[in-house]
């Protein structure tokens, strides 16, 4: 009131002031230190791995990323083998999660008939939620023996190309022993797979159905087919939620480790044959060896995990940022 | 009206002017104006699709009987799946252009990737139930821990009490850690925004993608061998909140931003402070949203095997003690059991898979049951409630007149405001 009796020339800007009261600020360091309990928890996470990974880091150096190797007590110790298994079987299970992830979003959110569309995607929901230890039991028990005479196909007829070639493997024997395919990246990339599909197709269908429904329409005006609408209208939207939730199922392919452990036996080379028996991961290294681990070794294994640790997060953190910049800018809940 | 009008010969047999008045044509039909069919399923679309379907079935059986030297189930499948498509866009091409036989192909591809991935997920789940039967079907399995069970005992010896127990003891404690630091978190990332907030989110959200072998290696890393704790149900219960915390938060924040600003800020003009407006406005608006948020984290939470198997240890016998030696959950006994070679170990297992797939189906439904609702639409008993809520104060205004002509209006009524009411 005092500035506007002094005329209209010498307007100031008041000092906006607002007294919370007590009971209100009482609940904002509630509310604050409740955020700074988390975001302690989540940095001590990262934190103590690497202080606890310290020890063998130092004595390994570099070589800790070239030794294939896991042998810590005698000093002969590396992630080489298990990071190239880890990313093979996590490379293997995005090839067959993505292309079923978009086909199953896209047949959510565009074909389905509208009735049965919440169906769907509770039963996708709820296939997140299913424990791995299920589908490690699913992948060990059934799938495996189904798998093996493709994967045998494929060794036989696309050997030439290295990644498919068996070692040891004769194709004109029919008596050949199956053993050699068991167990192998191939089958617990597929499982992995599997398990990381209902994640990826949540997240692709949620940016597709936020499509513009003005831009469907004028695409379907101009007498495009459904499809010629899916592929200029939908798609483009969506690019930057099928990045992210592929990048999003990469982590958690990366990080799993019980349907993986189940599956594979552990060899310490690297693997770089997909089908041929034995491969090996970081997680499973780390449910392997805790057990008889001296201290030393502990703190291999905790380097081991930092080192997982920090790919996933890197891996997590791309996928959140094309999500958010992407013009969908959907939220994706995994 | 035997010809279209749009149809190219009917152009160019008539020189008229192509625009024409259809208003007159369809009056003059006698009866009325005939009804169109509008279902977008054709006969001609249906007889390619069984026609492709058949022809593919049979080619391929001749192919995989007589000719190729080929054998197994997926490969059938899989050749008679590419016939299918190729024989489908050739059925197609007979009647319709370019761009619509690739409309057909592409919905058939989608159509089998969807139905695909369904098919499978539902299978992975009735695999393990199925093969649960047998062992699930003696009650003793309900009943008995594993202590008397050695790998070669019957089924009808033994049972997984233990591993039950374990579980709900186990998630027990990590929900009463996770569910105050996460909704409080998860508030304070909502109600105090500002970079902080921002910062805290972000760690948040890169944490969802937390290995969960990495949070069973900072618990072991940290309470077993920092503290000396050993092996315990609550080192295992510490690991799983660990890895259900940014969960619940994500999820939980998610909701807490669907409270439609215009209730906080009704709430705010009317003088309140921010805490009530937290606790009486936005938590009760949000509260089945947040109940599904702490759902869903437990069902993650209770599948969980990798942090259990580092911190809890193994034991075959019932512990009912979280503090004190190793107690086992539901899915790390699945992971042991069928590491035995035996068949009734392995039935076991799929045993304790069952009913572990059956709890989580169970949390599953209750999230749905509770959530499913935006933030603010009551369910129809919630309704009822809030109906008698405002009669109840209608009656309680109708009866204060008498009681407050008597004393100055000024003073705020009792229940609202008595903390702050003086700054505004």
């Amino acid at each position: 009131m005092t500035a506007l009796a002094a005329g209209p020339g010498d307007d100031v800007p008041r000092r906006l002031y607002a007294d919370p009261g007590l009971p209100d600020r009482i609940f904002r360091v509630v509310l604050r230190s409740g955020g700074t309990f988390v975001l302690g928890v989540m940095l001590l996470v990262g934190g103590f791995l690497l202080y606890r990974a310290w020890l063998a880091l130092d004595k390994a150096g570099w070589s800790f990323l070239t030794t294939a190797q896991w042998a810590p007590d005698q000093g002969n110790f590396g992630i080489a083998a298990v990071l190239v298994g880890t990313v093979l079987i996590a490379i293997v299970a995005v090839l067959v999660a993505v292309p079923l992830a978009t086909g199953a979003a896209l047949y959510i959110s565009e074909y389905a008939p509208a009735g049965l569309r919440r169906t769907l995607i509770s039963t996708v929901d709820l296939m997140a939620a299913v424990p791995s230890v299920v589908y490690g039991l699913w992948g060990v028990f059934f799938l495996q023996d189904k798998v093996l005479p493709v994967a045998r196909w494929i060794s036989t007829y696309f050997g030439w190309i290295p990644v498919f070639d068996v070692r040891g493997a004769d194709p004109a024997d029919p008596l050949a022993p199956e053993s050699l395919y068991t167990s192998s990246t191939f089958i617990a990339g597929l499982v992995v797979g599997m398990m990381i599909a209902p994640i990826v197709c949540s997240i692709m269908r949620e940016v597709f159905s936020q499509a513009p429904a003005g831009e469907r329409e004028g695409a379907y005006a101009l007498g495009a087919t459904r499809w010629g609408m899916i592929r200029s209208v939908v798609l483009p939207f969506g690019r930057g939620g099928m990045i992210g939730g592929t990048m999003l199922g990469l982590g958690r392919a990366l990080g799993e480790t019980i349907a993986i452990f189940m599956i594979i036996s552990v060899t310490f080379d690297i693997q770089w044959h997909v089908l041929q028996s034995g491969t090996s991961s970081i997680a499973s290294l780390i449910a392997l060896h805790y057990g008889e681990a001296s201290e030393f070794g502990m703190s291999a294994l905790m380097a081991a995990g930092f080192a997982l640790f920090l790919m996933t997060l890197i891996v997590n953190f791309a996928a959140s940022s094309i999500v958010a910049r992407s013009r969908s800018g959907a939220t994706s809940d995994a | 009206m035997t010809v279209a009008p749009e149809a190219p010969g009917a152009r160019q047999a008539t020189g008229r002017p192509r625009a024409t008045l259809p208003g007159l044509a369809r009056t003059a039909v006698p009866g009325g104006e005939r009804r169109r069919a509008l279902t977008r399923l054709r006969a001609t679309d249906l007889y390619a699709v069984v026609g492709a379907a058949a022809s593919a079935l049979s080619l391929t059986w001749l192919l995989f009987a007589w000719l190729l030297p080929f054998d197994g189930a997926v490969g059938f499948v899989v050749m008679a799946y590419g016939l299918f498509l190729l024989i489908y866009a050739l059925l197609v091409s007979f009647d319709e252009d370019g761009p619509a036989v690739v409309d057909r192909i592409a919905a058939a591809v989608v159509r089998s990737m969807g139905v695909l991935l369904v098919v499978i997920l539902a299978f992975v789940v009735v695999y393990a139930l199925v093969e649960g039967r047998k062992a699930l079907v003696h009650l003793n399995f309900f009943t008995q821990d594993m202590h008397l069970a050695g790998p070669l005992e019957p089924l009808s010896v033994g049972g997984a009490l233990h591993a039950a127990a374990g579980t709900l003891i186990m998630i027990a404690i990590a929900l009463l850690i996770t569910v105050p630091a996460g909704l409080v978190c998860a508030v304070f990332l909502t109600e105090v925004p500002g970079g902080y907030a921002r910062f805290v989110r972000t760690i948040v959200e890169a944490m969802t993608a937390l290995p969960s072998i990495v949070a069973g290696l900072f618990i072991y890393a940290t309470v077993i061998l920092g503290l000396g704790l050993g092996q315990s149900g609550l080192a295992a219960g510490l690991a799983l909140s660990v890895m259900m915390l940014p969960i619940i938060i994500r999820a939980a924040d998610v909701v807490i931003r669907l409270v439609p600003g215009t209730l906080r800020e009704a709430s705010y003009a009317m003088g309140t402070s921010r805490w009530r407006t937290v606790w009486h406005v936005v938590l009760p608006t949000c509260r089945s949203g947040l109940t599904t948020a702490v759902i869903l984290g437990t069902a993650r939470g209770i599948g969980e095997t990798s942090p259990v198997l580092l911190t809890s240890g193994y034991t075959n016998d019932l512990n009912l003690n979280p503090l004190h030696d190793p107690m086992v959950s539901l899915p790390l006994v699945t992971f042991e059991f069928v590491k035995s070679p035996e068949p009734n170990m392995i039935s076991r297992g799929f045993g304790t898979a069952a009913l572990l797939m059956t709890l989580v189906l169970l949390l599953f439904v209750a999230a749905r049951i509770v959530g499913g609702r935006g933030p603010g639409q009551l369910s129809r008993r919630q309704e009822h409630r809030r109906v008698l809520a405002s009669q109840r104060d209608a009656r309680r205004f109708a009866g204060r007149p008498a009681a407050s002509a008597s004393t100055p209006p000024s003073i705020p009524s009792p229940n609202a405001l008595t903390d702050n009411g003086s700054s505004s």
